[in-house]
């Protein structure tokens, strides 16, 4: 009994003892060994951890912000715009290029990759960009419609070429930067077709860059593998500020200064950060 | 010393593995049987380079890469009349060299003599088509499929593939000559169809006078030139939104459109494949080059010259329910060239010629 009462209290000794040799110092930091910033002198998993997550973007058209226009959709529909023209879309490609994510270190994720979204091809509505994001805040998101003119370079893209999508040597070469192609009913009742087609400003032999740079100052998170949803309102192009009414102007129009600065001052508000979704 | 034992190892290795394959080929019971580790002799397209600084790759599928051997057999497979129901036509019939790769017939005639709907399509630059549906009516998927279609189609070769595979088996030379490009002595359609493929793949046109123009290595006439300009203006000729420019060498966009032809759709072409009325009357571009070897031209064959072509364009568009908007000037017929422009612009067209290609030894009939 006296032996039995001895070993108790030696392993409670031998107990106490162990938790007091355990007291080594508390070190915050990153404790997943997956992580960019994994601190393996960390035994405190402070919450620090950054981790590469994959971004997709996701390019969707509304018409007015009421009609989803999709691959499915996008042809059959028929449009209203402010001029009151009833339209039909047979063709919308568009090009966009320079998306980048703004941390707030004041870091930028640049992606290298520029989009010719075209809705006869569902697999361009989405872009996987080969360069990763950083889990973390971020507070804004950019990219160009179109190219601008460092990059919009006659001949310089092979996908592009092979696409047909340059825009003339005589208007200034590069790349279109759209293509909306459709039938409209005239003033008579008449189907007449459209070509807003846009690219560089051609004036007289002076070539104006006429790309828009789209800058959204938004606060979000990045916590997963993220989808950001850059949207298109199709009915843009024709009411914001200026009403375009394709009686007016429907064809010819790349080589029609006017028209192409005019597209260019509607399209500044054509373009919206959708969904994050992660 | 280290140096040398190795060496040694390394032979000693090689005798082993020698021995083990002598072993293998003389146990193996079955001749005939496909040797799946044979590689025939890899022969990469030469990439010209007009379209080695301007478009992607060439499109080889990785189940077929170019060979040799394969290139060699299919184009005797290309000249042989053996795959046709009585042995009186090959691919080449309606296909030939002199006029790069189609005929002179409005309709090719089959074996039966049956006339066919469509015009024999010219063949060249096919490995860049990027959007890999062939036939004017894009209903095939590749090239291998493609070449799948006229052998049994009745009012064609109107074979079976099973006799026409038949034949080649019994033949003297064709059993070694696919063992060559595929190892392979067991005969299928599939492997016929490869051969082809190779063979077609090689057709390469990149040497015509606009190229050599845009190489720096020769000039234009003024005429060439100004028909260029009118090709590239967007109120004159606006032909380059279907049929390339000087940045995309292959002068088609290799996609479909109803270009204004006919008031009432009668062949649905791309409509047909899809199952979608909006697509009534669709037929692929046709590329601009070897214009002046290809009469006559659209997918029905309809025009027998070039100049019908651009007056086409120019006064006889048509209005129907799916011709493509960028025949913007439908309403009054089209966009109304002056007849110098036209002139011009035909004198431009035919820069797109390129003699070397239907020319070309490596080309022509090896029988």
């Amino acid at each position: 009994m006296k032996k039995i009462a001895f070993l108790l209290i030696m392993a409670f000794i031998a107990i106490g003892c162990n938790s007091d040799d355990d007291s080594e110092p508390e070190v915050l930091g990153c404790t997943d060994p997956a992580s960019l910033n994994y601190n393996p002198d960390a035994n405190t998993d402070d919450g620090s951890c950054i981790f590469e997550r994959n971004i997709t973007i996701a390019f969707t058209q509304t018409w007015a912000d009421s009609t989803d226009v999709t691959p499915l959709n996008f042809n059959t529909n028929l449009y209203i715009n402010d001029a009151r023209n009833l339209a039909h879309i047979t063709r919308l490609r568009y090009l966009i290029s320079r998306i980048e994510l703004h941390k707030n270190d004041g870091t930028t994720v640049a992606f290298d990759e520029y989009q010719l979204v075209d809705l006869a091809d569902a697999t361009t509505l989405t872009l996987n960009p080969a360069l990763t994001a950083t889990t973390g805040d971020y507070t804004g998101i950019s990219f160009i419609y179109g190219f601008n003119e460092e990059d919009n370079i006659s001949g310089e893209y092979e996908d592009l070429n092979v696409a047909d999508w340059g825009w003339p040597e005589m208007i200034g070469g590069g790349y279109h930067f759209m293509q909306m192609d459709g039938t409209f009913i005239d003033e008579n009742g008449e189907t007449q077709p459209y070509n807003f087609h846009n690219g560089t400003a051609a004036n007289n032999g002076v070539f104006e860059a006429n790309h828009i740079e789209f800058n959204f100052d938004m606060d979000f998170t990045i916590t997963n593998d993220a989808t950001i949803e850059i949207k298109m309102d199709i009915s843009e192009w024709y009411k914001n500020p200026l009403t375009w009414d394709l009686n007016e102007r429907s064809v010819d129009l790349m080589m029609d200064y006017l028209a192409q600065k005019d597209m260019n001052r509607n399209g500044k508000t054509v373009f919206s950060i959708g969904a994050i979704t992660q | 010393m280290k140096e040398r034992s190795r060496k040694a190892f390394r032979l000693m290795l090689g005798v082993f593995a020698l021995s083990i394959m002598v072993a293998c080929s003389s146990n193996d019971p079955e001749p005939d049987e496909t040797d799946d580790g044979y590689v025939a002799t890899p022969q990469p397209l030469t990439v010209p380079p007009i379209f080695q600084r301007l478009l992607p790759p060439p499109i080889i599928p990785a189940n077929n890469p170019q060979t040799v051997e394969g290139i060699a057999l299919g184009r005797k497979l290309f000249y042989d009349p053996i795959l046709s129901g009585d042995g009186t036509q090959a691919c080449a019939s309606c296909h030939k060299p002199s006029t790069a790769f189609s005929d002179e017939n409005q309709f090719s005639i089959g074996i039966d003599g049956f006339e066919g709907t469509r015009n024999s399509m010219p063949l060249y630059n096919m490995a860049w088509n990027n959007n890999s549906k062939f036939f004017w009516d894009g209903r095939a998927a590749s090239i291998e499929e493609q070449a799948l279609g006229p052998v049994e189609n009745p009012i064609e070769m109107h074979n079976t593939w099973e006799n026409a595979v038949g034949s080649l088996q019994s033949n003297n030379e064709y059993p070694e000559l696919f063992n060559k490009a595929f190892g392979a002595t067991i005969i299928t359609k599939e492997l016929t169809a490869k051969a082809i493929a190779q063979f077609e793949r090689t057709l390469i046109s990149a040497n015509s006078p606009f190229d050599q123009y845009l190489l720096g290595e020769n000039s234009l006439t003024p005429q060439e030139i100004n028909g260029f300009a009118i090709f590239m203006d967007e109120s004159r000729g606006d032909c380059f939104h279907c049929h390339g420019s000087e940045f995309n060498p292959l002068w088609t966009d290799n996609i479909f459109h109803n270009n204004g032809l006919d008031a009432v759709i009668t062949d649905k072409g791309l409509g047909n494949v899809t199952g979608d009325p909006s697509q009534d009357g669709w037929f692929k571009s046709p590329s601009l080059r070897n214009l002046a070897y290809t009469a006559p031209y659209m997918h029905d064959g309809r025009f027998a010259t070039l100049d019908e072509v651009i007056n086409h364009y120019s006064e006889g568009l048509v209005y129907s329910e799916t011709i493509d908007p960028l025949m913007k000037a439908v309403s009054s017929g089209g966009v109304h060239l002056t007849e110098p422009d036209k002139a011009d612009l035909k004198a431009f067209l035919l820069s797109l010629s390129d003699p070397s290609f239907i020319n070309n030894p490596d080309f022509q009939d090896p029988n």
